[in-house]
């Protein structure tokens, strides 16, 4: 259960990050469309945590948000570094903005079969759903839908590609 | 000698709207000129305007596409004979053809015409068979198919396969315009395409019903993954499942009365099975692993499908009721969609081998693998009824065409669009309903 000591990991990750992130949420945010996360960043009021985050943290988080999208290796669900960044940053805004609700939609690439690739993209739409639910959103706030193979972004048949479609997209 | 009296196979399939249809070509890529030398001989005609169909050309091309038959060129032909008593076997010696097929169509009615074909042993210098059709113009080349399985059947001993249709997914995305995506039906030479469904979405995973009347396929046009059933004979769909989570992998039981899908309404892809009449689903898998891709054998006794529970993608059987499964694949990485030979003696699946993703067999008496292709992005092999051919999904150079190989390997063929993409094909079962012979 290496999945285990890492979402411990994030938890207390989180909880620093999103500790310090303010009730006074921004209301701005679009509907399905999306209005970027970056612009609907909370601003940080420093009340939480009593000192105010830096301009260099501020903006690493609003980079984090900007970011809807985590990749996943070959035939994989695994959340890696780069991914839980991601997911972490997601996570503290939903907590902060209780009105939002979330979708993750999994994906893959071409290789291998349809149908395998459908579980396999609904695997890690749920990885996402199961780290943000550790990082305190509600299961209730949070969709996942599958498109397998489906939705690729990219349509060259290479690995550059491949990395790109394996993706799980955080749609608010 | 009467067999039965219906023509009413593609009827059914006339009840569409009828869109502009892209015929898929096809190309012989491996195997021209192998197998037993035979001269069809253009069929007789005695319009003033040409027949509707050229028999004879559909014939030639159903034998040469087998892989069994090396179809001899029309111009070396000494003699044109299109009745029995004008056939000189001398004549088809010297070609070294080994068998002679000759016929004749004539407008018997308004509308109706008359097929008849005989086939022959040269080194013999008899008659193997001759029948005679009587049919309307739509039904032509269904009658030349037939002809084509009869010829294959008295020469190989095997039943032929002409005479049944694929169905396959197509995916048009001109430059600026939306993709759009059907579930086409054709002929297995690739003629008279059919659109069953059009959707902006993707569409996927067709299965016939045993009986070939009804097509279960996957839909994405509310967003996510909805089973459907599309009855080809009344027009009229129905929704099988649209339960939370994942909605997939339909296959048909044998009996045609149950449905096996994929579905994660538990949390997790698991296979249930689906009683068709009453809608009742029974859960057949119950593991953290994804398991999907069910296929039943013939007779219905088992279902082998794809689960990673032993850390990748390997093929598994279990009994059609459930319980343990036994694993089946052990070599690679990634062994998927299995689906039955009609003899239920192997099965065809995708395997990862040396790096690609290729059509691979398994004889399930001696656990015996072979790789049958050397592409490295295909997907959704399924076998022909009688056997002898698989036919697949694949990529070439950048597009999604269908391909075919013979069991053995050694006759290969690609079914392409002008344009857009083609994948998802799935093999019809036996066309029962023939026509009129006598």
């Amino acid at each position: 259960m290496k999945n285990r000591k890492y979402l411990v990991a994030s938890l207390l990750l989180a909880l620093a990050v999103g500790g310090c992130a303010t009730d006074e949420a921004a209301k701005t945010t679009g509907g399905e469309s999306g209005a970027a996360p970056a612009q609907t960043a909370p601003a940080d009021s420093g009340a939480a945590s009593g000192t105010a985050l830096s301009d260099r943290e501020r903006q690493r988080r609003a980079e984090l948000l900007a970011q809807k999208r985590v990749h996943f290796a070959f035939d994989s669900s695994t959340i890696d570094d780069e991914a839980r960044a991601i997911i972490e940053a997601h996570s503290a805004h939903l907590v902060a903005n209780p009105q939002l609700k979330v979708t993750l939609e999994g994906n893959c690439d071409e290789r291998g079969t349809r149908e395998y690739n459908l579980a396999l993209g609904e695997r890690r739409a749920q990885a996402v759903e199961r780290m943000m639910k550790v990082l305190g959103v509600a299961g209730s706030r949070i969709k996942t839908v599958s498109y397998g193979e489906e939705k690729p972004l990219c349509q060259e048949h290479d690995e550059s590609c491949w990395r790109q479609n394996r993706r799980a997209e955080i749609g608010y | 000698m009467r067999l039965v009296a219906k023509g009413i196979a593609l009827l059914g399939m006339a009840l569409w709207p009828v869109f502009a249809h892209a015929v898929l070509t096809i190309e012989i890529t491996r195997g021209v000129d192998i197998g037993t030398p035979i001269a069809v001989v253009p069929f007789g005609w005695e319009g003033a305007t040409p027949p509707p169909q050229n028999i004879s050309d559909v014939i030639g091309a159903d034998l040469a596409r087998s892989g069994r038959f090396a179809v001899l060129p029309r111009k070396d032909f000494i003699s044109l004979p299109h009745e029995d008593k004008d056939v000189v076997f001398k004549d088809w010696r010297i070609l070294k053809a080994e068998a002679l097929v000759i016929g004749s169509v004539r407008l018997a009615a308004p509308g109706k015409y008359q097929v008849q074909f005989r086939l022959y042993d040269v080194f013999k210098g008899s008659q193997i068979a001759g029948f005679r059709y009587t049919v309307g113009a739509d039904m032509l080349r269904s009658v030349a198919h037939q002809i084509s399985d009869i010829i294959y059947e008295k020469i190989t001993g095997e039943p032929g396969a002409f005479n049944t249709r694929i169905a396959y997914v197509t995916r048009e995305a001109p430059a600026g315009v939306k993709p759009v995506y059907k579930l086409q039906v054709a002929d297995s030479d690739g003629y008279s395409p059919q659109t069953v469904v059009r959707s902006p979405e993707s569409l996927m995973s067709p299965a016939w019903s045993p009986d070939g009347k009804r097509l279960a396929y996957v839909s994405f046009e509310d967003r996510r993954s909805k089973v459907y059933i599309q009855n080809m004979t009344d027009g009229r769909r129905s929704m099988i499942a649209e339960f939370t989570g994942i909605n997939g992998a339909p296959a048909w039981s044998p009996d045609g009365r149950s449905l096996a899908l994929t579905l994660s309404r538990d949390g997790n892809a698991e296979i249930y099975v689906m009683q068709l009449d009453t809608r009742v689903l029974r859960r057949l898998t119950r593991d953290p692993a994804i398991d999907t891709e069910a296929a039943w054998s013939p007779d219905g006794r088992d279902i082998v499908f794809t689960s990673d529970r032993a850390g990748t993608p390997q093929i598994y059987r279990m009994s059609a009721s459930g319980g343990t499964a036994e694993r089946l694949t052990f070599e690679g990485d990634y062994n998927a969609r299995a689906s039955y030979a009609a003899d239920g003696k192997s099965i065809t699946f995708i395997s990862r081998s040396q790096g690609g993703f290729r059509v691979a067999v398994l004889r399930l008496d001696n656990r015996t693998a072979q790789v049958l292709t050397e592409t490295s992005l295909d997907e959704s092999p399924s076998f022909a009824p009688n056997g002898r051919m698989i036919i697949y999904a694949t990529e070439v150079r950048g597009r999604g065409v269908l391909a075919s190989v013979s069991a053995d390997g050694r006759v290969r063929q690609l079914f392409k669009l002008e344009e857009g993409d083609v994948r998802e094909p799935a093999w019809s079962p036996y066309n029962r309903e023939l026509q009129y012979k006598e």
